[in-house]
């Protein structure tokens, strides 16, 4: 096990040390004993960025070598990306967690054992390369984020966004571990590299579009686009810094980074291309549009967040056609890609900032409903200033990194119109217009944001609490963000070279062969295409912004029935529990005759079906004996003895009639040879019609009703059906003897090995005397249960007690 | 009305002993004619079963001062036993021995452990059914 495994497992250790440790430092706030993990952790892959931007760090760990799951991690500029992401923001959000939550307040042992789950459970995601220890991170992830946005598990609105998201993420995953093993069982390896490696070689599997669309599926519900995205508003209800951590900057973007990692494999055909680009651009625009409709402003940040996911998400399937087209030699779709990493690096520092902003206003104002805030700026300039940032940068207006990643999102999605693909040249255009549009809106609920937050008239009426500036504590966290907002804004090129990079080459292997290639961000292309349309974006927008109150109803209300996926969330399940209820309600009704049909049911259809299928039935009658007169008339009387059985309407008559058909059946016997059978049949049938006349008297009559036998009934027509399948089979199986009888041998051996001259004595006792073992002991059993039954009725020694 | 049976019980003094010698003979001739443990185990638990409806349940108790569940207990002793008699002469689960053994005061005589075996079947089918028979009509 090497320092990389250590590392990974490092915040579980913790999670398992903290509960423990919790209980003795009831002084100190916990976080403080959490917060070296991350920060030691981030100074830890912050000394990989050298030795990745050349090659991959590899270590192994044997974990189920026979099956070829090993715990491999492999160090590669996308996985460094996310592992700096992860454990940079980890620090801060822990660090801003520490004054966020209350020490006396909240079960803080809990938080941050979730906290370091999932922080281990998202190192292990983006470091595996094992696809089933990837998978097993993955789901962890969805636990522990379960976990997580329960944690107020009080509140009704958290279990319910908990259980919301645990159900999609947990499709997803289980989705994506099918795809992972149909991926196994085309290269016949979990190991993500070689799986890579094979990539072209499987590409004509038949399994190989359905392992891309499960694997996508796992992807598309971890990062919450179009139609999953349900569960992250959902998910606000959680505190605050998990909200910024998980919901903004880190578990969302694992499916980001599935798509990202398996770029290279899946790109080479153009459904990927297709779906995971049109996926992302419905999402884009989706979110945004919702986004404006919101007044909370945790409702607002998580439909940004789906709508930028669904950025990134659009940039990777544009990305993707680098791989499928080579005759596009230029770099300009490796540059979606580039715009695709660069904006996901941006988006986790501005979205990190924006959920810690909200957080603070939330945590000095005691609301988060925009109809009540405004002018805030003048009480809490500091924060004032972050959001200024955070939601500018999200916006997309220079000087700030959002800026520049958005303009290269919009040229990405130019040049994708000049693309020969599917018609792109008439429906292709759409995708630009898309994403003007979607733009359009984003800059419209960034503004939201920023003005109705901070600006305007303060209305201290409305607000539960006296606003006044956060702590240093609170506002360090999103400042360090925001400062790297501005920072990457001015100088791209600090995180191109190291972090980049290497990242886009590990999506993009093809080229890493070609040397010329490198990034550089710049920030002044001159008058090109995609600056025009920023400048739409903004006149654009903030003619919507002053018109917002005017179309907003518009979207609240006008939205149609069946495009509100997050109802149709709730009808479904509601009617998947009624529909299973109902089901079970239905066919269990309680009635043990109601299971008797069942059983008979599936009786004849199995037995008939197989015996028509196989083409069984064949009746030979050659082999029979001859059928004597004392035979028909023995047969006769147990027919007569049925009918009346059944149609008898006093139990009496049915229990004698049931004695006299016993006595016919043991007249045959002794016709056919059998004394033993025909003594003990005899006996036994008077022994248990003494034991039916002995119980008689405890039974209810037969219904009192007079009931017209009813012949076309449910249980006439499968007694008859089984009297006629049993009867089919009999007749089909009796000349069907395959092999001798080896009855010879008994009685060749009954004296000479076994001294008995009772050949069927002798097999009971002797040759098979183990069954009559056992025969014996269900006889004990059953008559030790009739003693029970009768002697130790509970209702009878309770009415002991009382006499007593 | 009390009615006095005193025909009945005269009868059966008389046929439930014939009743269970036809038993024990059924069940000693079971292996050479029809018959056996589980038939002479029926018919004796009939003999008892005559008693029973001829007097009632408390005095066939005080007659025959029997645990039926214990001779249910001894007969399945007895078959296992005799099972486990083969395993003890080295040989597998149930295997019988049989011979001619001479007895102090029978003679010369033929044996069969089998017919331990057939005693466990009789005992188990006379406790069972008198188990079942007593318990039931012993209930109210």
């Amino acid at each position: 096990m090497s320092l990389l495994h250590l590392a990974i497992l490092l915040p579980f250790f913790a999670a398992l040390l903290i509960p423990l440790i919790y209980t003795w430092t009831k002084k100190i706030h916990t976080g403080w004993l959490v917060l070296p993990i991350p920060v030691i952790l981030f100074i830890y892959f912050l000394s990989y960025i050298p030795k990745t931007a050349y090659e991959a760090t590899t270590a192994s760990f044997n974990w189920i070598p026979r099956y070829g799951i090993n715990f491999t991690v492999v160090v590669d500029g996308l996985s460094l990306l996310f592992a700096l992401l992860i454990t940079g923001i980890g620090s801060l959000v822990v660090f801003y967690s520490i004054f966020y939550l209350g020490k006396n307040k909240e079960r803080l042992n809990n938080f941050y054992a979730f906290l370091m789950v999932f922080m281990t459970a998202m190192l292990g995601v983006v470091l595996s390369d094992n696809l089933i220890v990837l998978y097993l991170f993955w789901e962890l992830t969805s636990i522990s984020s379960f976990l997580l946005i329960g944690y107020w598990y009080h509140r009704e609105r958290s279990r319910y966004g908990a259980r919301k998201a645990m159900t999609i993420t947990v499709f997803g995953g289980l989705m994506m571990l099918g795809g992972f093993i149909l991926l196994h069982i085309m290269t016949d390896s979990y190991s993500l590299r070689e799986i890579l490696a094979a990539g072209p070689a499987i590409s004509n599997h038949a399994f190989f579009i359905p392992a891309m669309i499960l694997i996508l599926l796992g992807a598309f519900t971890k990062s919450a686009q179009v139609p999953f995205h349900i569960w992250l508003p959902d998910a606000m209800e959680a505190p605050t810094p998990v909200s910024a951590y998980l919901h903004s900057a880190t578990m969302v973007k694992a499916g980001l980074y599935i798509v990202a990692r398996f770029t290279p494999l899946f790109a080479v055909s153009g459904v990927w291309f297709t779906v995971v680009s049109v996926v992302g651009i419905i999402t884009l625009l989706w979110g945004s549009i919702n986004a404006t409709k919101k007044n909370d402003l945790k409702a607002i940040l998580a439909y940004s967040t789906i709508s930028q996911l669904g950025l990134i998400m659009t940039l990777l399937g544009i990305g993707a056609a680098s791989l499928h087209f080579d005759s596009l030699s230029n770099n300009l779709y490796a540059a979606a890609v580039v715009a695709a990493v660069f904006h996901l690096f941006n988006h986790a520092t501005f979205k990190g900032s924006l959920f810690m902003m909200v957080g603070i206003v939330d945590h000095e104002t005691g609301t988060r409903d925009i109809r009540r805030l405004g002018g805030l700026m003048r009480i809490m300039p500091v924060t004032a200033t972050i959001a200024f940032i955070g939601t500018f940068a999200m916006a997309g207006i220079p000087p700030f990194n959002g800026f520049l990643s958005k303009e290269m999102f919009f040229e990405s999605l130019v040049e994708i119109t000049h693309l020969n693909l599917w018609n792109v040249e008439t429906w292709g255009i759409l995708l630009p217009v898309i994403a003007w549009v979607a733009s359009v809106f984003t800059f419209v609920y960034s503004m939201i944001i920023f003005f109705k937050t901070f600006t305007g008239k303060i209305k201290p009426y409305l607000l539960p609490k006296k606003p006044h500036e956060a702590s240093l504590g609170l506002i360090l966290p999103p400042a360090i963000l925001a400062a790297l907002v501005v920072i990457i804004g001015f100088f791209p090129n600090l995180i191109a070279a190291p972090i980049l990079e290497p990242a886009v080459k590990a999506i993009l292997p093809t080229l890493s062969g070609a040397d010329d290639f490198s990034i550089h961000i710049g920030f002044w292309h001159g008058f090109t295409p995609a600056l025009l349309m920023t400048i739409g974006v903004v006149i654009v927008g903030i003619f919507l912004y002053k018109t917002h109150r005017f179309w907003k109803p518009f979207l609240t209300v006008k939205i149609p029935k069946w495009l509100r996926i997050g109802k149709a969330y709730d009808n479904s399940m509601f009617y998947m529990e009624q529909g299973a209820y109902r089901l079970t309600m239905y066919v269990m009704t309680g009635w043990l005759r109601t299971y008797l049909n069942y059983m008979l049911f599936s009786f004849i259809v199995l037995v008939l079906g197989t015996l028509v299928i196989t083409d069984s039935l064949n009746f030979d009658f050659s082999n029979l004996t001859q059928v004597t007169v004392v035979d028909g008339v023995l047969a006769a009387v147990i027919l007569v003895t049925l009918i009346g059985i059944v149609f008898s309407k006093s139990r009496i008559t049915s229990i004698i009639l049931l004695g006299a058909m016993g006595y016919t059946i043991s007249i045959f016997f002794v016709i056919a040879s059998a004394p033993d059978l025909a003594l003990t049949q005899l006996v036994i049938e008077t022994i248990s019609v003494v034991l039916y006349l002995l119980v008689f008297y405890h039974l209810p009559q037969f219904s009192n009703i007079e009931e017209k036998p009813k012949f076309l009934s449910v249980k006439t027509l499968l007694s008859i059906g089984v009297g006629i399948t049993i009867t089919l089979l009999a007749l089909s199986a009796y000349d069907t003897t395959f092999y001798e009888s080896i009855s010879q041998y008994y009685i060749d051996n009954v004296y000479k090995e076994a001294a008995g001259k009772n050949i069927v004595n002798v097999i009971l006792v002797d040759f098979r005397g183990f069954d009559t073992l056992f025969e014996t002991a269900v006889l004990a059993i059953a008559s030790i249960g009739i003693f029970a039954m009768i002697k130790l009725r509970l209702t009878k020694r309770r009415r002991k007690h009382e006499n007593e | 009305m009390k009615t006095n049976d005193v025909l009945l019980r005269n009868v059966t003094k008389v046929v439930a002993f014939i009743i269970f010698l036809f038993s024990l003979h059924l069940f000693f001739a079971g292996h050479y004619n029809p018959g056996g443990g589980f038939v002479a185990g029926l018919t004796s638990a009939g003999a008892i079963t005559l008693t029973l409806l001829a007097y009632d349940i408390k005095t066939v108790q005080s007659m025959l001062n029997i645990n039926t569940i214990f001779i249910t207990g001894v007969g399945l002793l007895f078959a296992v036993g005799t099972g486990l008699l083969g395993v003890f002469l080295g040989k597998p689960f149930l295997t019988h021995v049989f011979g001619y053994v001479n007895l102090p005061i029978l003679g010369k005589t033929s044996l069969h452990t089998a017919t331990l075996f057939d005693l466990g079947v009789y005992l188990v089918v006379v406790g069972v059914t008198l188990t079942i028979i007593q318990s039931i009509g012993e209930s109210d």
